[in-house]
């Protein structure tokens, strides 16, 4: 480390953010599906916690890590399913049942994720971007996963969905106006319900990103909230899948600081850095939040908005 | 806001009258009315628990087990009263936390950060007043740690209504933010040298110890949490701050037409319950643990929030709710190993019962048994 200098710190973060952001940006993109469509899923961490164990076991059973995501994305897909159809019940209150979810998910995953606390699944391949350099630092800073090359990929694919397809203008019209949906012949609940259970799928596969390559084994401590923040995060990306993105590199690298300050040696202090993330996200949901008047770019329907 | 997070079961219909037995239906309705607020939350709970039951039937295990063992550990001998009982008081505290802001139509789920940093409070000022009386020193550790508390979930109330900040995420954020607070300052400038293992501040001396309540075996936090429960419903429905409080919860613009306070009740409500979660951490520390350390984030606060949502944010009916859960809890070491289940399936059973209780809300109105005023239409 000693040949970079106080380089290394700046480039660790860097590699961190790449490497932390993903379950960040898949997570936030699941969101911003499910908040554009007009409710909001708080129970995300829980639906993250359960991906990544599901992942996990299933990449151990099969011996494959992408059938491991495949059943993260069928799990997140299926607890938002019911968070969608308890929600389209009259009278009851999404932001308690994301609670609730959030428990029930986190429960059942260590639940059923006991037995595989032990075994070592395959985790999940990395593209090497770093080739040119000779540098180890460099190298590893720049290995990247291949799901966090998908999620880029479809933060502009949903980006260009909810401007230019007619599914994401259904959407739009349900998150804006439930009477206008209506009257447009669309049924606002179940394409609710849709739009929750995709976003779900999206944050069971951050899940399984976590357990199968970052940090890459499954255990009880393995999210703390970064589900939660994702949801704030939306707030600050203002419900716009790119700059989810751009956001959750930057979460991405707050999450990095305390590991990059302390593979240079800065032990002090650890417990605050590794608080960094949460205070970010607090700072930005105050500087991003306004008592007066609906926040732009704000779904109609949304009711953490209104 | 939300639906009615309130559980009141408030109409304004008269008794149309019934073509038979009057007096004995204006003697029933108002009983039919209340009726609701009780029934449906314990017609959820058993529905919760049948699903539960079928979720060990499918795991090979036996639900009639399970329930006899949490009976037996929970409620069944003295023994495991006190166990019970003993859980009960910071369930109490934490619960209120969720309550009372819920009155105003806030969703407060971070609780466990003030529970924490009023425990830290307690232990770091028990340290430094060690020399004093204890007649002077532990009514500063109370104030203490009540007042870190209420200026912690207080800033919850005071970002919500001069930032418009979603009060759910930012409590839980400022949880998380506690936590690590208090696991850098226990671990760094008040750290007791001799806790190798376990980093704590020094230990309490017996005089700031919190005993038992005479002839019990339970410490005073539960008789204090049963106190500040009474307090609670009093506050909300027995005074004018209540009732404004629930005026401002169902509908924050025709409060402030009517020139209510709303800031101020959102303030007063959020420190308040924060309040009392730093007393939580009081005796934690004071009656329990004997110094602050890690053992303070254990999940009483999210525990409380199940509570809270569960007596449908009635103070009086917190107090039954948290006896019933802590029970729970207290039985769990021997459930798990006399079934060979994982520790995590109290929060399997917590979670579903959340859902179950959530779903109910759906049903209020919609029996014609708890409302009078149709009774007499075919």
């Amino acid at each position: 480390m000693s040949d970079l200098g106080i380089w290394a710190v700046p480039l660790a973060i860097l590699g961190g953010a790449i490497r932390v952001s993903t379950p960040f940006l898949f997570v936030s993109l699941g969101e911003v599906l499910t908040e554009r469509s007009g409710r909001i899923n708080l129970g995300l961490e829980g639906t993250l916690v359960f991906g990544a164990m599901s992942g996990y076991a299933i990449a151990f059973l099969t011996g494959s890590p992408w059938a491991g995501v495949l059943a993260a994305a069928a799990a997140g897909a299926f607890f938002g399913l019911i968070h969608g159809l308890i929600c389209s019940l009259p009278r009851v209150n999404d932001i308690a049942i994301g609670i609730a979810m959030m428990i029930l998910g986190m429960g059942l995953a260590f639940y059923f994720g006991k037995p595989f606390v032990q075994p070592v699944a395959p985790d999940l391949p990395a593209i090497s971007f770093g080739w040119w350099s000779d540098l180890p630092q460099v190298r590893a800073a720049l290995q990247v996963n291949v799901l966090f090359l998908i999620g880029g990929v479809a933060a502009f694919a949903l980006w260009w969905m909810f401007r230019a397809t007619r599914v994401g203008l259904i959407i739009r019209v349900v998150g804006d106006s439930t009477d206008a949906a209506r009257a447009m012949g669309l049924r606002p609940a179940l394409i609710r319900t849709l739009a929750t259970a995709a976003g779900g799928a999206f944050a069971g596969v951050g899940g399984a990103y976590l357990s199968l390559y970052y940090p890459g084994s499954w255990n009880e401590g393995l999210s703390s909230g970064q589900g939660l923040m994702a949801v704030a995060l939306v707030i600050f990306a203002r419900w716009n899948p790119i700059a989810c993105f751009g956001a959750a590199l930057l979460f991405g690298g707050a999450g990095a600081l305390g590991p990059a300050l302390q593979s240079v040696g800065v032990s002090e202090g650890y417990y605050l850095y590794y608080a960094a993330p949460y205070v970010l996200t607090l700072g930005v949901l105050i500087a991003t939040s306004s008592p007066r008047q609906a926040m732009t770019g704000a779904p109609g329907e949304l009711s953490i908005t209104k | 806001m939300g639906p009615r997070l309130d559980g009141s079961t408030m109409t304004d219909h008269g008794i149309t009258g019934g073509v038979h037995s009057a007096p004995f239906q204006a003697w029933l309705a108002p009983v039919a009315r209340r009726a609701e607020a009780v029934v449906l939350p314990l017609m959820a709970l058993l529905v919760g628990f049948a699903v539960f039951s079928l979720f060990l039937v499918v795991q090979g295990k036996s639900p009639a087990e399970f329930f006899g063992l949490v009976y037996k550990a929970g409620f069944g001998t003295a023994f495991s009263w006190q166990n019970t009982l003993s859980r009960t008081a910071p369930l109490l505290f934490a619960a209120l936390c969720v309550a009372l802001p819920a009155r105003l139509g806030l969703v407060v789920i971070g609780g466990e950060g003030a529970i924490v940093l009023g425990g830290l409070t307690a232990g770091v000022l028990g340290v430094a007043l060690a020399g004093l009386p204890a007649a002077l020193a532990l009514p500063v550790m109370v104030a203490g740690a009540a007042v870190i508390g209420g200026l912690w979930i207080g800033t919850v109330g005071a970002l919500r209504y001069f930032r418009g900040v979603n009060e759910t995420i930012a409590s839980l954020l400022m949880a998380y933010i506690a936590i690590a607070l208090m696991n850098h300052l226990v671990e760094g400038p008040f750290r007791d040298p001799a806790s190798l293992n376990k980093p704590s501040t020094a230990p309490l001396t017996d005089a700031l110890r919190v005993g038992d309540i005479p002839g019990w075996d339970v410490h005073w936090g539960l008789l204090v949490g049963v106190v500040a429960c009474v307090f609670s419903w009093a506050l909300i429905d027995r005074t004018t701050w209540g009732f404004a409080a629930r005026i401002a919860g169902g509908n924050v613009g025709a409060a402030q037409v009517q020139g209510l306070p709303v800031g101020r009740l959102i303030l007063g409500f959020t420190a308040l319950g924060g309040a009392f979660a730093g007393l939580a951490g009081f005796f934690e520390v004071t009656a329990v643990h004997g110094s602050a350390n890690a053992s303070l984030a254990s999940g009483y606060g999210y525990t409380g929030i199940l509570i809270a949502f569960l007596a449908r944010h009635n103070p009086l009916a917190i107090i039954p709710v948290a006896i019933l859960l802590a029970g729970f809890e207290a039985s769990s070491g021997l459930v798990q190993r006399r079934m060979d289940l994982p520790d995590a399936t109290t929060l399997v059973l917590q979670g579903i019962v959340f859902v179950a209780i959530l779903i109910s809300d759906t049903f209020y109105g919609r029996f014609r048994i708890f409302a009078p005023e149709r009774w007499s239409k075919p």
